[in-house]
């Protein structure tokens, strides 16, 4: 039997934009994050080629700042996808990060990681549970969560910071990297790469947004959507433990503040790489340049010399304006 | 006499039996003690008011709902359907009257919803086959669109209903449900549907319609069924009842218990 392959440039566009955007029909929308970004980088290696932007230091520094909201994102994009949404992943970065440093401590660095992800696990299913059998929105589970596992790194440490002296482990977390590529950057790319396949060539991907899609067709389809939610939410939670381990590592430590501010900006990333809020529709390429895209902003907002406090209002300006150009598509295109 | 050989004939290994069946909501009653047989090759039409309970009867042969009390027998087995997947392992298919689709999704992958088709070790989605035979499919059944890549939300009432039905008759080996088939649709798309409901008798499957269009009950059933707050008023070979004694049936203006 022959194959019918889709020309070259038809599969490249397959792969940027959001699944499920319409055959034939390209709208510029959903290459708007990639534009943006281009532009972004444009910008800043102009107005600050004096300033070191456009170094290869710089760039891979933004690369290595970016790898735990990336690794969040390819979670958080399922989970949107599926029609639910995950507020938890900010604590469950500190929660795992603190116990994962403590284990470390005491018995070594792989009952650490382990430690680590089985606290993503474990928040992963009470979310999961609570959202499908006890049937209470995501929305409102995930938020009390945020709290309750804030609560218990800060009890768990009492405020104080864990140091790690592992350089194994800080290693392959955080400052090695494989030839000239820093094993922070690793994570994000095989982070990405995995997240693309399962996203767009798995049954497991298509069930996703089918059941965030329209979950009652999903389920008189013969799709378990409760099992589908459940794995996105676990998914969400052991990315972000994996995002609590690059923190520790690239900080050879940890605090119960760790990831404690990345919520909003993994969101935004998602959303603005065209992810829908809805869900039913997202891109897991798109996610990582809207991550990038707000790498790069705060990289070129810090070299500019901007205070920490205007650094904050224009970013959320400018996020502002990127979530507005690519919602307001999205609602429409409902 | 010729009464004996046609029920002789009926008899004959029913697709799909409802014997008995019951179903209560939380102490509310929405279907009583409803018996049916479905054979090959024939269109049942259900009708009656609205609450009436029509619905109630599709989702329990689909598997949504599970009858409170009573049997339904496939090929004279009784089965236990827990979850719609069951039902469909069974070969039969629903095309709902909200038609189930996925709007954000393409038309292809809304075609296999649920089984999509995978190959290789990593059991990869196999995309080009499912557009390729959702896109036969498609032309089969002379529903046009420009490709089936396109998602649901970009098509018309009768596109969409055109998926749904295709869908449901890929896949169905014993029987079709079809909720409200035409209640959306205008004149030709109508037309249209009752082509493709013919074509699936002539193909040897089951169908329960549920319509309020009278005119289309006649024009393409071969029994009716009347149900009535829940309880089975009558059936009747279509050929031999007229409007006039179903419309009676419906609002109660006539029992149907003095004949059979």
């Amino acid at each position: 039997m022959t194959e019918v392959q889709a020309p070259p440039h038809r599969r490249v566009a397959d792969a940027l934009l959001p699944k499920a955007s319409g055959g034939g029909r390209i709208a510029l929308r959903d290459y708007l994050v990639y534009a943006g970004l281009v532009l972004l980088v444009l910008v800043f290696s102009v107005t600050l080629r004096h300033d070191g932007f456009m170094t290869s230091d710089n760039l891979l520094n933004i690369m290595r700042q970016t790898a735990p909201d990336v690794v969040m994102a390819v979670g958080m994009v399922f989970v949107l996808s599926a029609g639910e949404i995950d507020l938890s992943i900010g604590s469950v970065v500190g929660l795992s990060a603190v116990v994962g440093t403590k284990v470390l401590q005491h018995h070594g660095a792989v009952l650490g990681v382990a430690a680590a992800l089985g606290v993503g696990l474990l928040v992963g299913l009470v979310n999961g549970i609570c959202v499908t059998y006890f049937r209470l929105p995501s929305f409102l589970v995930t938020l009390a969560m945020l709290s309750l596992l804030a609560g218990l790194s800060q009890t768990a440490t009492n405020l104080e910071p864990v140091a790690v002296s592992n350089q194994t482990f800080s290693s392959i977390f955080g400052s090695g990297s494989i030839g000239a590529v820093p094993s922070l950057l690793v994570w994000s790319l095989v982070a990405v790469a995995i997240g693309y396949f399962v996203y767009r060539h798995t049954r497991f991907g298509a069930h996703v947004l089918a059941a965030g899609d329209n979950a009652d067709a999903a389920q008189v389809s013969g799709i378990r959507t409760n099992r589908v939610k459940i794995g996105v939410l676990v998914m969400s939670a052991m990315l972000a433990a994996l995002a609590g381990l690059l923190y520790s590592g690239s900080l050879q430590g940890s605090n119960y503040q760790l990831g404690s501010s990345d919520l909003l900006a993994v969101i935004a990333a998602v959303v603005i790489g065209g992810t829908r809020l809805y869900g039913g529709r997202g891109s897991i390429i798109g996610a990582f340049a809207g991550c990038l895209i707000l790498g790069v902003l705060n990289n070129g907002l810090i070299l500019i010399g901007l205070t920490p406090s205007e650094q904050l209002v224009a970013q959320g300006a400018l996020l502002l304006l990127a979530v507005l150009l690519t919602m307001r598509e999205n609602r429409t295109g409902k | 006499m010729n009464v004996d050989t046609e029920k002789e004939q009926r008899s004959d290994a029913p697709v799909v039996r409802l014997d008995h069946i019951r179903k209560e909501f939380g102490g509310i009653r929405a279907v009583e003690d409803f018996s049916l047989d479905l054979h090959t090759g024939e269109i049942v039409a259900l009708v009656g008011d609205n609450g009436a309970g029509k619905s109630t009867i599709v989702k329990m042969i689909a598997g949504v709902h599970q009858p409170t009390s009573g049997s339904i027998l496939i090929d004279g087995r009784e089965v236990h359907f827990g979850n719609p997947l069951q039902a469909k392992e069974h070969g039969i298919e629903v095309v709902f009257q909200d038609l189930a689709l996925a709007d954000q999704q393409p038309v292809y992958m809304n075609m296999f919803l649920g089984r999509e088709l995978v190959k290789g070790p990593l059991r990869r989605l196999d995309r080009p086959r499912m557009i390729r035979e959702a896109q036969a499919l498609l032309s089969e059944l002379d529903i046009n669109m420009k490709s089936p890549r396109g998602p649901i939300r970009a098509l018309s009432g009768g596109q969409r209903q055109g998926v749904a039905i295709g869908r449901a008759t890929h896949w169905a080996q014993r029987m079709v449900l079809m909720d409200e088939p035409t209640a959306a649709l205008g004149v030709q798309e109508t037309s249209r549907v009752e082509e493709t409901i013919l074509r699936m008798r002539a193909r040897g499957l089951a169908i329960l319609v549920i319509s309020h269009n009278l005119d289309q009950v006649f024009r393409i059933s071969d029994r009716v069924c009347v149900l009535r707050r829940g309880q089975q008023v009558g059936v009747r070979r279509t050929a031999e009842t007229d409007a006039d004694e179903i419309v009676a049936m419906i609002t109660g203006a006539r029992q149907g218990a003095e004949r059979r």
